[in-house]
């Protein structure tokens, strides 16, 4: 039996979402505000997940501790706009049982 | 006034495809491209990455991929318009289209193919109070003419690769470059960074990291800009040119405004013929478009232009019949007076 995990999604018009993602579909966290329609297509994932757009730009607000960035993720970050320390780049982080509960919001397009 | 058979909005992969389907049907092609270079997102934003996916190329290099297409086209002599953003469609009274660019270049078609992916990229302005009024006044987000900037002094913000080989490139041109970024760190390929160290320690370059500008300053055109650089005070650089490059994010831009119909940032098309949109002689084809089941892969929208070229040629010669032709059956007489065909079959008897 393969788990879901439920996260909470605030969307960029403030929306509030409790999701349940799947564990067992190499999903990550872009690809999980996609496949609840969570943003306008074309305006999340525009390089397709390859950490060399920030569209999935988020702030997580849980305190889960989550895979280090990478040196490709950080250098996108340091030229993406409307940047805090807790952002991150949502196609980056990978959907497992350990992130039960994540509360994450879209940062705004830019 | 550019005229053609078929006007291709959109140079990536499935716009230049188009030009290769629509020659083995005898039909003439334009392109028209926001972007300076052909190949759309695989040339602008991950040439040096690997797809899996096309057909027959285990492994590819969207950079090669871009090539190979561009190679496969040139027999049938496509015209293009680069670094010109698609405008306004006007329908003519017999039956073609007028299409205008931002820049005014006019191109009649009888066919309009809209190959335009995500949209045409924009460049990401950052949010610095007044600087859109600085705009074509000091300001600039795209380097079109570098000559504009000879013996002027001229400020660069960014952290990747435009940011580095333009910083390169006008510190022989401009008489003073100054480079700022909020990290130390760049991001842009490793010889890229070497030669900004090197020309940094020559003096050429001004490096100011980790820093950000937060402020524009100048009467009628833009005098000079306020730095910060982190854990100091703000300081003010006399400058002529600020170019911030911090990328670009495509748009659907004025296209959306067509008439066409629109549904999730993408244009409705009829899946079961020819990829038409409601208006008749303008089709959708590759990522721009949607329809049940769509999937937004190169190698679709490869297909998608192949059934667009059939109706493409049923408008532009009406009342004709077609009959599909093989390549390798009959070769490719291309528009340039090449013919590409098999090597004959050798007849000899065995004695």
């Amino acid at each position: 039996m393969t788990l879901d995990v439920h996260i909470q999604i605030t969307d960029r018009d403030g929306i509030r979402h409790d999701v349940q993602a799947p564990t067992d579909m190499a999903l990550n966290l872009m690809e999980v505000v996609r496949l609840f329609e969570l943003a306008p297509e074309g305006t999340i994932g525009v390089c397709g997940g390859m950490a060399m757009c920030a569209s999935c730009q988020c702030y997580i607000h849980s305190d889960h501790q989550l895979t280090e960035k990478l040196e490709d993720e950080d250098a996108m970050l340091s030229e993406a706009f409307n940047v805090k320390p807790t952002s991150r780049l949502g196609c980056q982080i990978q959907i497992n049982p350990e992130l039960e509960g994540l509360q994450i919001e879209l940062a705004p397009e830019d | 006034m550019i005229t053609t058979d078929i006007l291709i909005i959109g140079a990536g992969p499935t716009g230049l495809f188009t030009v290769f389907e629509a020659g083995l049907l005898k039909l003439k092609c334009h392109l028209i491209d926001a972007l300076p270079q052909p190949g759309g997102q695989c040339s602008e934003i991950y040439p040096k990455k690997p797809i899996y996916d096309i057909p027959a190329y285990p492994e590819i290099l969207a950079g090669d991929l871009t090539d190979k297409l561009l190679e496969q086209s040139k027999q049938f002599e496509p015209g293009f318009t680069l670094g010109e953003r698609a405008e306004t469609i006007e329908k003519q009274s017999d039956g073609s289209f007028v299409v205008t660019t931002n820049k005014g270049t006019q191109h009649k078609a009888t066919v309009v193919a809209i190959a335009g992916g995500l949209g045409s990229f924009e460049p990401r302005k950052p949010a610095i109070e007044h600087l859109q009024s600085f705009e074509d006044k000091g300001v600039a987000y795209i380097i079109k003419d570098p000559e504009v900037y000879r013996n002027k002094k001229v400020v660069i913000a960014g952290g990747g690769d435009s940011a580095l080989d333009w910083a390169i490139f006008l510190s022989d041109v401009a008489s003073e470059v100054t480079l700022i970024h909020r990290r130390n760190e760049f991001r842009g390929a490793l010889d890229s960074v070497d030669k900004v160290q090197e020309l940094k320690d020559k003096g050429l370059i001004k490096l100011i990291t980790p820093a950000e500008v937060t402020a524009v300053f100048g009467e009628t055109k833009l005098e000079s800009i306020e730095v910060v650089k982190l854990g100091e005070s703000a300081v003010r650089i006399q400058t002529d040119a600020f170019i911030p490059l911090f990328g670009l994010s495509p748009k659907l831009g004025p296209i959306a405004d067509w008439g066409l119909e629109i549904e999730k940032n993408a244009i409705k098309v009829n899946n079961a013929l020819d990829y038409q949109t409601n208006i008749p002689g303008v089709f959708a084809i590759g990522d721009v478009n949607t329809y049940p089941g769509k999937l937004k892969l190169i190698l679709c929208g490869f297909h998608e232009a192949t059934l667009m070229c059939q109706a493409a040629y049923k408008i532009i010669n009406p009342g004709k019949r077609y009959v599909l032709k093989y390549t390798t059956v009959s070769g490719i007489d291309g528009f340039d007076g090449s013919r590409k065909e098999a090597p004959k079959a050798v007849v000899k008897s065995i004695e």
